[in-house]
């Protein structure tokens, strides 16, 4: 499927209110469900475990194979570099949570065959927290998390 | 329509790594003015690459993402001259659509 | 960052991790310049040079005329390595100017625009961005990887020079404050960075040639005078006016100091 088909059904979806029209899409295969959308609802998770449930993820394991990078310290919560790069065959998705921002859920990647087990982006930090990296590979989830100390915090004024 | 992106894309060793960085205030619809009302909320929800037509990435955004937001990812393939295409859409439904050149 | 980058960094937190567990730990200065690294590619401040750029190019003012005839030391329209000659002494005015001084000139004198129309907005702000501040953001990445090399010949340079010079060290106002106060001493903080001490030659340098900079906690790209101005707001000090003798002063007593370094600008900070 091809992306711009991807915005215009998001932006139907808008329109349309959702998830009926997913699942039609679904049914007649123009959404693979490997493919289909973490639900919007995910992103205003309050919790780690109410996200972790909201992206339909059980327990996911701890592993090696997942090389997260943070800085120990950050200057300004306004901008912390994180980045993932696993060893682990098959990747899927990779998310990125900041366990104490009002929305734990800062982003969602679906990584196509072909694109590598690495991502690199900037969340911002209200506080000291834990960035959380979920890993789906072949079907299974996995995570790695680091604490970054924030010295000043990144969503007020 | 959205400001420009600002889109790198080289090919080394059979990866093209693409390195984004969108203009975007990214508002978390939490942030209150000096008179105290909320900034309303005003973020890019989802971002897509394709190569020569091909999806190497989709992301979804939520409000924890950084102002101006940056993204690097690497796919297989990829050859100098073709073409990467970024595009993204915000909560209020703007979009913007940039396009680069792989380099070796 | 590209991948060699990403895999650097993890190189460094695997090894700021044993070491940790050898030494006992890793200097919060070490975890900042760690930070610093981790941040320093993907720089907004490319945003603001794209739009100087394009502001530089196009014509407009009641004479509707571009910058590019403006001459900011090195000839009519030479942007390149310009920035890392500035402050000095210009002949058609009879003043040392440093850039915003003098991208003020060409918009006053090329482009016909009034001073305090230009003035008016000197620095960017949330909801608009000033032009003058991205004019200059455009021109000082036009001397990146340029060694900094400012004169004082002219006997205006060395008396700009001189007084710059005694202003960083004139204590004043209410905290009874000057520049060296913070930034003459080696390995001293206000909150948990060092601070550049202006003194030596390497802080000297790293400091002056990495404004103007994208300052990430107000997610804006700030001049080098909003970084002055800056400094002496915080000293308490009533805000200089914009492009003042003082601050040209000011500015050229940093610049020489920076003198033999790579222009590194425009920088991404905290």
């Amino acid at each position: 499927m091809n992306s711009e088909m991807n915005l215009e059904r998001r932006k139907v979806l808008k329109v349309g209110g959702g998830v009926g029209l997913l699942a039609l899409f679904a049914s007649i295969g123009l959404v693979s469900p490997a493919m289909a959308e973490v639900d919007r609802k995910a992103f205003s998770a309050k919790s780690m475990d109410e996200a972790l449930s909201a992206m339909g993820v059980i327990i996911p394991e701890k592993t090696d194979a997942i090389k997260l990078s943070v800085p120990e310290i950050a200057e300004n919560g306004a901008v912390v570099p994180v980045s993932v790069e696993t060893t682990l065959a098959k990747v899927e998705q990779i998310s990125f949570f900041v366990d104490k921002n009002p929305n734990v859920l800062a982003a969602h990647f679906y990584l196509p065959a072909g694109t590598e087990g690495m991502i690199t982006t900037r969340v911002k930090m209200g506080q000291t927290a834990n960035v959380i990296a979920l890993v789906k590979a072949d079907g299974k989830f996995y995570k790695a998390s680091r604490e970054v100390k924030v010295t000043a915090g990144g969503c007020g004024g | 329509m959205g400001n420009p992106m600002k889109i790198r894309a080289a090919v080394k060793d059979g990866v093209t790594e693409v390195k984004i960085l969108m203009q975007h205030n990214m508002e978390t619809g939490l942030r209150k003015e000096a008179d105290g009302k909320l900034v309303p909320a005003w973020y890019i929800t989802d971002v897509t690459a394709q190569h020569q037509g091909r999806t190497v990435l989709e992301a979804q955004l939520g409000i924890s993402i950084s102002k101006n937001p940056y993204l690097v990812f690497g796919f297989k393939g990829g050859a100098a001259g073709e073409k990467i295409t970024v595009s993204w859409v915000d909560n209020t439904g703007d979009k913007r659509s940039d396009v680069a050149e792989i380099t070796a | 960052m590209n991948t060699s980058n990403v895999k650097k960094i993890i190189l460094v937190l695997a090894l700021a991790t044993s070491y940790a567990a050898v030494a006992g730990e890793v200097s919060d200065s070490d975890k900042i310049a760690q930070y610093r690294e981790m941040i320093s590619d993907g720089n907004p401040a490319d945003f603001d040079e794209m739009r100087g750029e394009e502001l530089w190019k196009t014509a407009s003012g009641p004479k509707n005329a571009t910058l590019q005839q403006c001459d900011l030391g090195k000839g009519a329209g030479v942007v390149k390595g310009a920035y890392a000659e500035l402050p000095r002494y210009f002949k058609d005015t009879q003043k040392v100017q440093d850039l915003e001084s003098r991208l003020l000139t060409c918009m006053t004198t090329l482009q016909g625009i009034p001073e305090e129309e230009i003035t008016a907005r000197p620095f960017s702000s949330d909801t608009k961005q000033s032009d003058i501040s991205s004019l200059a953001t455009y021109v000082v990445g036009q001397s990146k990887n340029v060694k900094m090399n400012v004169l004082v010949k002219n006997p205006k340079e060395k008396e700009a020079y001189e007084i710059g010079k005694r202003m960083f060290s004139y204590r004043a106002g209410p905290y009874d404050f000057a520049c060296s106060t913070c930034h003459a001493t080696s390995h001293v903080r206000i909150r948990m960075q060092d601070l550049p001490n202006f003194f030596d030659k390497k802080d000297a340098q790293s400091a002056y040639t990495s404004w103007p900079a994208y300052r990430v906690s107000q997610g804006l790209t700030r001049s080098f005078q909003w970084r002055l101005n800056d400094c002496y707001r915080q000293q308490r000090f009533p805000e200089p006016k914009f492009a003042s003798e003082a601050t040209i002063a000011l500015t050229m007593f940093l610049a020489v100091s920076a003198n033999g370094a790579d222009y590194a600008g425009p920088g991404l900070k905290r």
